[in-house]
C-alpha cells in the first residue's frame, strides 16, 4: 500500500485523471446547456462517436489536426440541429428522440469507418505542450502543465461556461426558458430559438468531446469508440448539479478513481480486479446520492414547449 | 374485424406452408455459411481472426460461386446474437459459426430446432452432446508462452505491462501462458496485469498501457480488440515493444510490434466442411495449438529481433510441439 502513496504513483494518478477527464468535460459541459434550456439530450454518445470519425477521418487524409477538429464542431452542430428539429420543432419526446440519435450515430460511425477507413489506423494528433515556466514547477507542473491543447481547452471551459450561464443576457435566457418557458415567452424572449441554441451549442462540444477521443488522446478510431463515454457525461451533469465547475469535479473524481484503480492493478495490489473495476461507478453512485438533494433540476426540463398552453 | 384478421392469418399460413417445402428442396449449390460475431470484421483481434479464416477457405474452395459468406458483426448482446444465430439457421444456411464464448446457451438452444445446420461456436469445449455442435477453442497459453520468453529476453527495464480485458476465455489464458514464459527466462521480471472489465473500451485500455509505461514497463502485451488503445500508446511513447495475439498486430506499430500469436482457424473450417460432406454435422471438439498449425506465431519483419531471442523462442515452438515444454492454462 506504501507504493500507491508515493509521489510518482500520486502524479501519474492526477496526470491520467485529467486526461480522462477531458472528453466527459466537453461533452458534460454541452449537455449542461442543452439541459439548462430545458431539453435532455440522451444522444452524446452518438454525437461524440460521429464526430471522432468525422474528426479522425479528415486528420488520416490530410494530417491537419485542426481541419479535423473542424469536422468534428461541424459535424457536431448537424447533429444538434437534427436532435433539435426533432425534439423542439416536432416535440417528439426528448428521451426516445436522444436514445435514436445515439444509435444513429453509433450505427452511421460504423457504417463509414468499415466504408472509408476499413481497418483501424493510428494518426499523429494534438500533441502534448509543455506551457513554458509552469511546466517547471516540480509536481504541479508535471501534473496539469504537460497536456494536449484540447486538455488545456476542457478545463478552460470550465470558468467560460460559466461566465456565459451565469452573467450573459444569453446564460439567462438559457435558465430562464428551461425553468419557465410561457414566463420567458411572455416576455418576449423566443423559446424555440433559445433551445435551438443551447442544443446545438451542447452537441458541437459532444463533438470536441469525440474528436479528444479520435484525435488527441487515442489518435484513433474504431467501432463504438467512445464505449458508454457519452452516458456517464449526462450522468455527470446531474451529479454536477448543471453546474460547469459542479461538472468538473464530478469528471475528475470518476477520472481519478479510475486512475487510481489502475495504478493499483498496475503495482500489485491483491484485490479482485472486478472490484477495482467498479469502483469508480460505485464512488459516483455514493457521492451521488448524498447530493442529490442539493440541487434541482431545470423545472421545465423534458417538456416541450407549446405556446398558448398552461 | 375479427374475421378479417383471421381470413388474413389463414392465408399467410397457406402461403407459408405452400412455400416451406420448395424452400427445403432447393438443391444446395454451393456451400452458406454464416457468422456471428461480437466486434467488427476489422477489429484485429478475435473478430477479424475468423472471419479471414472463412474468406481463405473461401477461396481455397473456388470464391463466392463455391462458398457463400453472410457475417453479423458487433453483436456483443447476446439477444441480438440469439436471433441472428436463428436467423441464419431459418434462412437455410449450411454452418452457422457463433465466434463468441458468450453465445453457448443460445447455440444449444437454437441447434436442437435445426437438427440439419451444423453449428461451431467458441471459444469452448462444450458441445452439449449434441450431434449437430463443433465446439472450438485456442490454447493460446501456448503462444503467450513464446511471447512471453521473447519479452524476457527483451525487457531493459525488467517490467512488464500486460493489459488485459475481462479475466475469462482466451484473454485470461494468452496471459497466464505469458507470465509463465517470462518467468521460464528470468523469474525476477515483474509482470503487472491490468483488467479493464471490457473487451471494447479503448479509452481505459489506452490509459491502463499509459500507467504501466509510466510504472516503468518498456514491453506490454495484452488481448481483446481494444488493444488497438495499448498499441497506441506503445507508438505515442516511441519505445515500448509490444507482443500481439489473436490477430497479426504488426501493421498497428510497424517497427514496435516484435512478434504475433495469431489465430488460424482454417484449416479447422476446412475439416468441418469436408466432414459435412461426408455425413458428419457435429459432435467434436477443435482445439488450435502449436501443434497443429492452429497457431502460428507471427514475426514482424519490421522490428530487428536478436537472434537470441528468436532462437529461444523457436526453441520454445519446438519443444511445445514436441510436449516437452507443458504450459498450463
Amino acid at each position: 500500500m506504501n507504493e500507491i502513496l508515493s509521489v510518482s504513483t500520486i502524479v501519474g494518478i492526477l496526470y491520467s485523471a485529467i486526461r480522462l477527464a477531458t472528453p466527459y468535460l466537453y461533452a458534460g459541459i454541452g449537455e449542461a446547456f442543452s439541459q439548462s434550456s430545458g431539453v435532455v439530450n440522451l444522444g452524446v454518445d452518438g454525437i461524440m462517436l460521429i464526430s471522432a470519425y468525422a474528426a479522425f477521418f479528415v486528420v488520416l487524409n490530410t494530417g491537419n489536426i485542426w481541419l479535423g477538429l473542424a469536422a468534428a464542431i461541424f459535424v457536431g452542430f448537424l447533429m444538434g440541429l437534427l436532435m433539435s428539429l426533432i425534439s423542439i420543432t416536432l416535440k417528439a419526446e426528448q428521451g426516445i428522440s436522444g436514445i435514436g440519435l445515439f444509435m444513429f450515430g453509433l450505427g452511421l460511425s460504423s457504417l463509414l469507418f468499415k466504408t472509408t477507413i476499413g481497418t483501424v489506423k493510428t494518426v499523429t494528433g494534438f500533441q502534448a505542450i509543455k506551457i513554458p515556466l509552469l511546466s517547471d514547477i516540480p509536481i504541479f507542473g508535471e501534473i496539469f502543465f504537460n497536456h494536449s491543447l484540447l486538455v488545456y481547452g476542457a478545463f478552460l471551459l470550465v470558468p467560460a461556461a460559466w461566465w456565459v450561464l451565469e452573467k450573459t443576457t444569453w446564460g439567462l435566457k438559457i435558465k430562464s426558458v428551461g425553468q419557465n418557458p410561457a414566463a420567458a415567452d411572455s416576455l418576449g424572449v423566443n423559446v424555440d430559438q433559445v433551445r435551438y441554441f443551447s442544443v446545438c451549442l451542447g452537441s458541437i462540444l459532444a463533438g470536441i468531446a469525440g474528436a479528444s477521443l479520435s484525435i488527441s488522446l487515442l489518435n484513433l478510431f474504431q467501432d463504438n469508440l467512445t464505449a458508454g463515454q457519452g452516458f456517464i457525461a449526462v450522468a455527470l451533469v446531474y451529479f454536477g448539479g448543471w453546474k460547469p465547475i459542479g461538472i468538473m469535479w464530478g469528471a475528475l473524481l470518476f477520472s481519478a478513481v479510475n486512475a487510481f484503480q489502475l495504478w493499483m492493478q498496475v503495482l500489485g495490489i491483491k484485490i479482485p480486479s472486478d472490484i477495482a473495476i467498479m469502483l469508480p461507478y460505485l464512488l459516483t453512485i455514493a457521492a451521488l446520492a448524498v447530493t442529490v438533494n442539493r440541487v434541482r433540476s431545470p423545472a421545465a426540463l423534458n417538456k416541450p414547449f407549446e405556446r398558448g398552453e398552461n | 374485424m375479427k374475421s378479417k384478421l383471421f381470413v388474413l392469418f389463414l392465408l399467410l399460413t397457406i402461403l407459408v406452408s405452400a412455400c416451406a417445402p420448395a424452400a427445403t428442396e432447393a438443391p444446395a449449390a454451393k456451400l452458406r455459411v454464416a457468422l456471428i460475431m461480437p466486434s467488427a470484421i476489422t477489429d484485429m483481434a478475435f473478430s477479424q481472426s475468423m472471419y479471414s479464416a472463412l474468406v481463405a477457405v473461401q477461396k481455397e474452395m473456388g470464391g463466392e460461386a463455391a462458398m457463400e459468406i453472410k457475417y453479423s458483426e458487433n453483436m456483443f448482446k447476446v439477444p441480438d446474437a440469439a436471433a441472428a444465430i436463428r436467423d441464419y439457421a431459418s434462412q437455410g444456411f449450411d454452418i452457422v459459426v457463433a465466434h463468441g464464448s458468450q453465445y453457448g446457451a443460445s447455440v444449444e438452444e437454437v441447434a436442437k430446432d435445426f437438427p440439419k445446420v451444423t453449428f461451431a461456436w467458441g471459444t469452448d469445449v462444450n458441445t452439449f452432446g449434441l450431434p449437430n455442435v463443433y465446439a472450438y477453442t485456442a490454447a493460446a497459453e501456448q503462444g503467450g508462452y513464446i511471447n512471453g520468453v521473447m519479452a524476457a529476453m527483451l525487457t531493459k527495464t525488467k517490467t512488464i505491462g500486460v493489459t488485459g480485458p475481462v479475466e475469462v476465455g482466451d484473454a485470461k489464458t494468452y496471459i497466464d501462458g505469458f507470465v509463465q514464459g517470462v518467468a521460464s527466462v528470468n523469474a525476477d521480471i515483474k509482470v503487472s496485469k491490468t483488467w479493464t472489465g471490457s473487451f471494447s473500451d479503448v479509452a481505459l485500455m489506452t490509459e491502463a498501457a499509459k500507467t504501466h509505461i509510466a510504472a516503468g514497463a518498456d514491453v506490454l502485451t495484452g488481448s481483446s480488440q481494444s488493444v488497438v488503445g495499448s498499441i497506441g500508446a506503445a507508438k505515442e511513447n516511441g519505445t515500448v515493444l509490444w507482443f500481439g495475439t489473436q490477430s497479426d498486430q504488426a501493421t498497428l506499430a510497424s517497427n514496435l510490434v516484435v512478434a504475433s500469436q495469431v489465430y488460424d482457424w482454417s484449416g479447422m473450417i476446412k475439416d468441418i466442411v469436408s466432414k459435412r460432406k461426408a455425413g458428419t454435422l457435429g459432435g467434436e471438439k477443435y482445439v488450435l495449438e502449436l501443434k497443429n498449425d492452429g497457431l502460428k506465431i507471427s514475426f514482424n519483419s519490421g522490428y530487428p529481433l536478436t537472434a537470441e531471442a528468436k532462437a529461444a523462442a523457436e526453441k520454445a515452438i519446438a519443444d511445445i510441439k514436441s510436449g516437452a515444454i507443458k504450459v498450463n492454462p
